[in-house]
């Protein structure tokens, strides 16, 4: 049975209470809006790219705990790093909740995930949220938005 | 007519059986769809194992079996509703929806022009307001908004400059997020005193007040059958003989027609002008038994049980929570049904959904399909819980107990 102390755990409870890098950044910094229809979540993301380096993001919005505690710790997580590194965390966040859901009922042996966990740090926090399909979309809204915030930056 | 046991109706609902993470299920999202009684399930088992062919110009005997249990539902539908004239004015459709989507699609496109005025409500559910706009788009009306007070209630202190150009009012008789009751005899005179004509939205309603379209004056009522006891994939549509007349159909096909050569084809008469295609056989029968057991219970004794549900919940949850929970919606039981929308200070309703369910407590979050309304009261979405016939004390203390819970749990 999928226990609600899987989802809610300390760290996403913190982040959802005092969400870091909420705020907007001034053009030229690239501003994004991600929304998730089925529940209305809002997300806006600004994004600050100097020479291949994120060099700073903030986040404005509205959502539920998930949401709002995997888009502030994603910001954590991406702040001051290269834009290959920024990638490939979120390839490996969203491999994550892609692995994760296939498997679901199985424990989560699959070594590759566990190697993920390792890599994702405190975001492995938000591990838990594939065993409650329908939260996967919360989870993911910044991701993707970030994804699509490189790929307008990249155009 | 003496009121009934509900722990008895609970006991003909074989859902009310699941264990849910080890508890016994809380199931309070009759708002969106309600639970099936043993007598409906048996109704719709009957007809696939005794009865099932296609219906109307069949000779054999289980043809005219099945043709005598749709036609009777529709008899069925006629009395639940003290149509005025009989069951000739039923049509059965998809669901409430398809049935909106008929009403703008057939009478909308035919006798509307443009800049003519649809006057719908702010508290309205996306089916009532879509079509509208799709018609917008097509045939230029203009689509109209009566507001809502921040008592939750129609706002109709300026509404007769608000009647300027409309032709038609469309308005729920139950707001599916607030609760709220609205005056649809006192809309149908307004309507009806400027020429225009006055449809109901009966999806939240029909299963929890008595439904008198006669005493409504009402010109078109619509809802569906799986908010009302009965099986999901049965809409109804009514309207009055002479308005059903002169509207055009809405799909083609088989089922529909009069008449059909390689020139051209003339529409059937009566309500399968509306219905193209195979209907939905099993659900009607299914649905005919949902109005029995409805009707079996009284609808007066339901109104008045829930009644009782959502005052003493409504009670509690002001009581209880420190200000911490606040209702969206009217605070006590005048003019309102059983439907509780909730706003839990720092916690997301998805959150309370989530925690809800760790404790077998169903309730439903989000926008409700109502986002202009949520927009009003400047909420995302809500979380909501909603009453039955088979709903309990017992139902809101679970729900009281979870929400004690999410609300700890987001400190
Ligand atoms: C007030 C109201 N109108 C219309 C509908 C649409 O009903 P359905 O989804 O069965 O078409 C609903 C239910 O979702 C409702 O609550």
């Amino acid at each position: 049975m999928a226990n609600l102390d899987d989802l809610y755990r300390e760290i996403i409870l913190d982040h959802y209470r005092s969400p870091r890098n909420r705020g907007e950044l001034a053009p030229p910094a690239h501003r994004t809006e991600g929304f998730n229809p089925l529940c209305g979540d809002e997300i806006v993301i600004y994004v600050q790219i100097e020479d291949g380096v994120l060099t700073d993001i903030k986040l404005t919005g509205h959502g539920c705990s998930i949401s709002q505690s995997s888009s502030s710790l994603m910001s954590t997580a991406v702040k001051g790093k290269p834009l290959e590194h920024v990638r490939a965390t979120i390839a490996t966040f969203k491999d994550l909740m892609m692995t994760r859901e296939t498997k679901l009922g199985e424990e989560a042996t699959d070594p590759s995930g566990e190697a993920n966990l390792r890599r994702l740090g405190e975001l492995a926090a938000l591990a838990g949220v594939v065993k409650f399909p329908v939260r996967i979309k919360c989870a993911t809204l910044a991701w993707n938005t970030l994804t699509q915030a490189l790929d307008e930056v990249d155009a | 007519m003496t009121r009934f046991d509900p722990k008895l109706v609970r006991g003909d609902i074989p859902l009310m059986n699941r264990v849910i993470n080890g508890r016994p299920i809380t199931y309070l999202d009759s708002g969106a769809s309600s639970l099936t009684p043993r007598s409906v399930i048996e109704a719709m088992d009957r007809y696939y194992q005794f009865h099932h062919a296609n219906v109307h110009r069949g000779v054999y005997q289980t043809a005219n079996e099945a043709t005598a249990i749709y036609e009777g539902a529709r008899e069925s539908a006629a009395h639940f509703l003290n149509a005025p004239g009989g069951s000739e004015e039923i049509v059965f459709t998809k669901n409430a929806t398809e049935s909106f989507n008929l009403l703008a699609r057939s009478w909308g496109a035919a006798f509307l022009q443009p800049g003519d005025v649809v006057l719908v409500s702010e508290m309205e559910h996306h089916a009532n307001i879509v079509p509208w706009f799709q018609l917008r788009e097509s045939h230029g009306v203009e689509v109209r908004f009566i507001p809502v007070t921040d008592d939750y209630r129609l706002d109709l202190s300026n509404i007769e400059e608000s009647m300027h150009g409309v032709k038609l009012v469309s308005v729920t008789a139950m707001s599916n997020v607030l609760g709220t009751i609205n005056p649809i005899r006192e809309l149908a005179n307004l309507a009806h005193s400027h020429g225009a004509l006055l449809a109901v939205d009966g999806a939240q309603s029909v299963a929890h007040l008595a439904t008198d379209l006669v005493a409504l004056d009402a010109d078109f009522m619509i809802f569906s059958a799986h908010k009302m006891l009965g099986p999901t994939g049965l809409g109804v549509f009514w309207t009055r003989q002479e308005i059903m007349a002169a509207m055009p159909p809405f799909l083609g096909g088989g089922g529909m027609i009069k008449d059909v050569s390689t020139d051209g084809f003339t529409p059937a008469s009566g309500p399968s002008k509306f219905e193209a295609g195979t209907p939905p056989i099993a659900q009607a029968a299914g649905f005919a038994a949902a109005v029995r057991y409805l009707e079996g219970l009284g609808m007066e004794n339901i109104a008045a049980h829930e009644k009782d549900l959502t005052g003493d919940a409504l009670t509690r949850l002001a009581l209880e929570f420190d200000g911490r929970v606040r209702v969206i919606g009217p605070p006590d039981t005048e003019a309102r049904g059983g439907v509780i929308s909730l706003d839990v200070q720092g916690v997301h309703p998805h959150d309370v959904a989530q925690v809800l369910d760790q404790f077998g407590v169903c309730v439903r979050p989000g926008h409700h399909c109502a986002k202009p309304l949520m927009k009003r009261f400047g909420l995302a979405a809500t979380a909501r819980a909603s009453f039955g016939p088979y709903s309990l004390v017992s139902d809101t203390d679970a729900l009281l107990e979870a929400l004690t819970h999410a609300v700890e749990m987001f400190g």
